[in-house]
């Protein structure tokens, strides 16, 4: 299918908004008599409230009220969960009793008339508690691996173990990912405000009809009732997928004053139960013949989560599909520690999994001699060998060696310590990337208005990917519309409803829905023109019409044909409609759908203080369709960012004396700043997947961060000999090479 | 962040005036606005001293002389810092952030607070921010912490880089306060922790930092500052050195070696300086010199890759600056 408008390198729609201050963050949403919240967080890791000194701090200036659970109203908390949500266990209820669960906890809400009174009364607040020593050290031998109670949790096929066993060349190790959190530069914010039993939240959400639904949950009301507003987020990264206890702290507020309440995290709170990339440990064991044939493969793994809820990711689920071997066994655990439940971060478990996998498989490749790219090539399989069923699609090979030309891999030697840029190691490392290409149901809007142009509206997010640009592009190719001629809606739980903005489904399932609304009014207009008997296509059959370029007119006619605006000043009233999409059952059941990139990294190492620096990355992708290479890029080489922050920069550590996050702060969680981000290309390998959705797009968000760190790694190791399993990566790892 | 009351001061008499009653000073206010919003720091007056007549970089003789209320950025990049003192434009870029730098003073630089994370937490003992409440770092997460300098009450280490640079470069301070103005070296302004870790440095009651003068000397054009860190920018060092060598008929005549993240002071190494002279400027006569750095440390539990890692630093900011054409 040729496209007019999908495909073409549009600048964002919303740019000049953004750039000229325009765009209001759900903060920005300043209410008439809005009150200031402040949260006082627990300064145990384990235990019970048993004192609050709430007098004197109810008499500082401004304070309009202090929230505890002793004066909170008792929630209902109606069962309710999300698709983001961990299926097994119960949410954290705030304010309900005195228990102390992790480090960081609300325990207390003070609203005040000012920012500063309402954060000074909450640094006032004096507690007690009755303290225990929580369990927040994941590698602690004592900590119960638990197997995970939505049961998928190992797989196998054929007897991977005896394979490894027996294998001529193996290699069998572990690896440990720091726990990191998501730090967007927005923080978390919410502003509440209640009208009768009716509630609107201003908050920020990368999800608004499912925090429209917990919101409703637990405060007991009809969906109907509760209103969530957020047209512009300034980055997530997945830590607004869920809905976090701030959200309804903040209607807790605004209820019990009275007034509309206002609630901004502050950076150290962001790091307490807002969610979290967990910590991972695994082990990978792979055997292989001397030509490199993959033999048997073992990957375990374990992740946080807390002990409260099961938070599960796919951290051993590429594992299955990657490559081709006969003997494969994966296992995945829990570990239930004390603290906050983690949720998804870009990439979520595949970033992670993928790194232990692609770590054994690059040090595989020098056991064997044999050049990591051409391992890989080996070990292609021609089928999902996990399902048992073909790929929609399958790019691997054309991204490696699209990868290799541009990155210039031929220029590499093999042998680890062997290039060098006058005194500085160099290391050229890669590996594969690789992420599902989701779909869930969604629905859309679009209005077809008298002056020919088109509104278009879902209650989906834009976290940075450019979802108002590309939406408008899809809308105006199945329109037949100049991107100009639409205007895309979105961040309110007014308009259609649609899936979580994460999981790289936006595109996908918005998209299609949109596909299918703007399909519906314009066989409705062309009904409409039909019906009209001062109409050339009067009473014609709809099989002798066609639609192109924004035109109605009898197929093989070279005219323009009739135009919206032709079709609607008759009757002089917008043509609307719904439209909705989801993955077709039979196809979905039929083919094995996935994204698949390869990432290069070459990286310096100095020799004598160890320090380590990404000079340049490249990934190509296989992504399907490409709606907009601007946005596609640059997706992208934010998704590399994070993926140099995974490898050499990010860890939230924990003090195992009372769990507190001890870094909690930006000068000291790093993440990449300009100089540690010098080049980096996104490429994209021509790929049509007539399966995976109408719109034909594979999805991008998450596979630009998966297969960064295991690329670095692999690149350090190229440089320095060292190999090194745990991320991040840092100076005093390398110090000893 | 506790309530309080900003006065200007139109003259440095009024300023040391108010301070002598009680107020705190406020330059740029990177250390001491950002301590106040974590509430460690509560100071209920504070006099602005940027209107005061203490800008500026200028030279008299061989000296180099900074006005307390230049800007770090404004220091960095003054044509006659980087062609006469080029160390301290070094240590200065390596510092901080861009935005921080443009507000930052070199006063309030040398008086800046410590990174210890548990100093920022109020609800850890800290013997700096609270006497006596102890110290959580000891046995905490303390990757970041001196290995040198240190004492059973405190292992925060001093941020500053350019103190590195002034330090190794027997800078001197003019102070100004109640009772008069006074000089001596920038090296004497830090304390160690000792059973005292609140006093950080020897300024009396008052006083006001007014200038920086940093002498020339034969060593000064080689000399180059290394921060090894794992972020490029906008992190403090894991270790830091300055070096600088006078170097006559292939031979050091002179050597001046101060290192950063190491100490809970800016750590001048005279046993490597001394190691040093006499001796050819090859790696041997580096790697020699720097294992005397070593001397007297005390690693904690996650900061021993500092043992090794300050030597090797020393090492390399030595041969960056014997390479200085």
């Amino acid at each position: 299918m040729s496209m007019n408008v999908i495909g073409k390198p549009l600048t964002r729609v919303d740019g000049r908004t953004k750039v000229t201050g325009k765009a209001r963050y759900p903060a920005d949403f300043n209410q008439p008599g809005q009150l200031y919240a402040a949260l006082v967080s627990a300064t145990v890791g384990l235990g019970r409230v048993t004192g609050i000194e709430g007098v004197e701090v109810e008499r500082m200036p401004g304070v309009v009220a202090l929230i505890t659970h002793r004066n909170a109203p008792k929630l209902p908390y109606l069962p309710h969960k999300g698709i983001i949500d961990p299926a097994v266990g119960e949410r954290l209820h705030v304010l309900q009793d005195d228990s102390v669960r992790f480090y960081g906890q609300p325990v207390a809400i003070v609203v005040a008339d000012t920012i500063d009174h309402a954060e000074r009364a909450a640094a006032a607040l004096r507690i007690a508690y009755d303290a225990h020593r929580p369990i927040v050290d994941h590698a602690d031998e004592e900590v119960a691996r638990i197997v995970p109670g939505t049961g998928k949790a190992d797989r196998s096929r054929g007897d991977a173990d005896a394979a490894v066993a027996e294998a001529a060349i193996k290699v069998d190790e572990n690896y440990d990912i720091a726990r990191e959190n998501h730090n967007p530069m927005e923080p978390h914010a919410t502003v509440a405000a209640w009208n009768g039993d009716r509630l609107t939240l201003w908050s920020k959400s990368q999800f608004l009809v499912n925090e429209q639904a917990e919101i409703a949950a637990v405060f007991g009301l009809p969906i109907e009732n509760v209103e969530v507003i957020c047209p512009f987020i300034g980055g997530a990264f997945g830590t607004s997928l869920r809905t976090w206890p701030h959200v309804t702290l903040a209607a807790i507020a605004a209820r019990q004053v009275q007034r509309p309440v206002k609630l901004v995290l502050t950076r150290k709170q962001m790091f307490f139960t807002t969610g979290h990339r967990p910590r991972s440990l695994q082990r990978v064991a792979l055997g292989a013949t001397p030509d490199g044939k993959l033999t048997g493969v073992i990957h375990e793994g374990t992740g946080e989560t807390s002990r409260y809820e099961q938070f599960t990711e796919a951290l051993t689920a590429v594992t299955e599909y990657l490559y081709s071997c006969p003997n494969l066994r994966t296992q995945y655990r829990l570990a239930q520690l004390d603290t906050a439940t983690p949720n998804h971060m870009r990439g979520p478990g595949e970033a992670s999994g993928i790194f232990a996998l692609e770590s054994a498989m690059d040090e595989l490749s020098y056991k064997l001699g044999i050049d990591p790219i051409e391992l890989r090539r080996r070990n292609e399989p021609q089928i999902d060998e996990a399902e048992n069923k073909p790929f929609s699609s399958r790019s691997l090979i054309q991204c490696y060696e699209l990868g290799a030309e541009r990155f210039g891999w031929a220029r590499r030697t093999p042998e680890p310590r062997s290039m060098r840029d006058g005194r500085l190691l160099i290391g050229m490392g890669t590996a594969t990337a690789t992420y599902p290409a989701f779909h869930a149901p969604s629905s859309a809007r679009v209005r077809l208005l008298a002056d020919g142009t088109a509104e278009v509206e879902a209650a989906a997010s834009d976290m940075g990917p450019g979802t108002y640009t590309s939406m408008t592009q899809v809308a105006a190719e199945f329109l037949g519309l100049q991107p100009e001629q639409v205007r895309f809606g979105l961040g309110t739980t007014d308009y259609p409803p649609t899936p979580s903005h994460g999981g790289s489904w936006t595109m996908a399932s918005v998209g299609s829905a949109i596909r299918a609304a703007c399909l519906e009014v314009q066989s409705q207009a062309t009904r409409q023109a039909i019906a009209d008997a001062g109409s050339p296509v009067f009473e014609a059959s709809m099989e002798v019409l066609e639609w192109v370029d924004g035109g109605l007119r009898r197929r093989g006619d070279a005219s323009p044909g009739l135009s919206y605006q032709d079709i609607l000043a008759k009757a002089g009233n917008p043509i609307e409609a719904d439209g909705s999409a989801q993955r077709d059952p039979e196809i979905a059941e039929k083919y094995s759908m996935h994204s698949f990139g390869a990432v290069f990294a070459e990286v310096s190492v100095d020799p004598d203080v160890g320090t380590i620096r990404v000079r340049r990355l490249a990934g190509a992708y296989g992504i399907g369709r490409v709606v907009n290479p601007l946005l596609a890029s640059s997706q992208c080489t934010g998704g590399m960012i994070g993926g140099i922050g995974m490898a050499l920069m990010e860890r939230t550590v924990l003090d195992v004396r009372d769990g507190r996050p001890v870094n909690a702060h930006m000068a000291d969680y790093l993440v990449p700043v300009n100089l540690d981000t010098p080049k980096l290309e996104a490429l994209f390998v021509d790929e049509v997947d007539p399966h995976v959705n109408p719109v034909g797009v594979k999805g991008l968000g998450e596979i630009a961060l998966v297969g960064t760190a295991p690329a670095i790694a692999n690149a350090v190791f190229h440089a320095t000999g060292k190999r090194v399993r745990t991320l991040p990566i840092k100076i005093e790892d390398v110090l000893t090479a | 962040m506790f309530p309080f009351t900003l006065e200007k001061a139109g003259s440095t008499e009024a300023a040391i005036a108010a301070a002598a009653t009680g107020a705190r000073y406020i330059a740029g206010g990177t250390t001491l606005v950002d301590l106040m919003r974590d509430e460690v720091e509560r100071p209920e007056r504070l006099v602005d001293i940027n209107r005061l007549p203490l800008g500026g970089i200028r030279l008299e003789g061989e000296d180099l002389v900074i006005g307390a209320l230049a800007r770090m950025a404004e220091v960095a990049a003054d044509s006659d810092v980087q062609r006469l003192q080029p160390l301290i434009a070094e240590s200065l870029i390596e510092g901080a952030s861009p935005q921080l730098r443009n507000m930052a003073s070199m006063g309030g630089n040398m008086l800046q607070r410590v990174r210890c994370p548990y100093f920022r937490m109020l609800d850890v003992g800290c013997n700096k921010r609270t006497p006596g409440s102890g110290c959580a770092a000891i046995d905490g997460l303390n990757a970041g912490h001196a290995i040198l300098g240190t004492s059973d009450h405190c292992v925060a280490t001093h941020p500053s880089d350019v103190a590195v640079a002034l330090v190794a470069l027997d800078a001197a301070m003019r102070v100004q306060g109640p009772q008069g103005e006074r000089s001596f070296p920038v090296e004497e302004l830090f304390r160690l922790p000792g059973d005292t870790p609140h006093l950080e440095h020897t300024l009396l009651p008052g006083e006001l930092i007014v200038e920086i003068r940093v002498p020339g000397g034969p060593y000064a054009l080689r000399a180059r500052y290394l921060k090894v860190r794992d972020r490029a920018s906008y992190e403090f060092a894991l270790v830091s050195a300055a070096a600088a060598l006078a170097i006559e008929d292939g031979v050091i005549r002179e050597a001046r070696i101060a290192a950063g993240g190491v100490g809970t002071r800016p750590w001048r190494l005279r046993a490597c300086e001394a190691a040093l002279a006499g001796r050819k400027p090859d790696r041997q006569a580096f790697e020699e010199a720097a294992q005397l750095a070593t001397e007297g440390v005390r690693p904690l539990h996650h900061n021993a890759f500092k043992v090794a890692l300050l030597p090797r630093t020393i090492v390399r900011a030595l041969q960056m600056a014997g390479e200085v054409a």
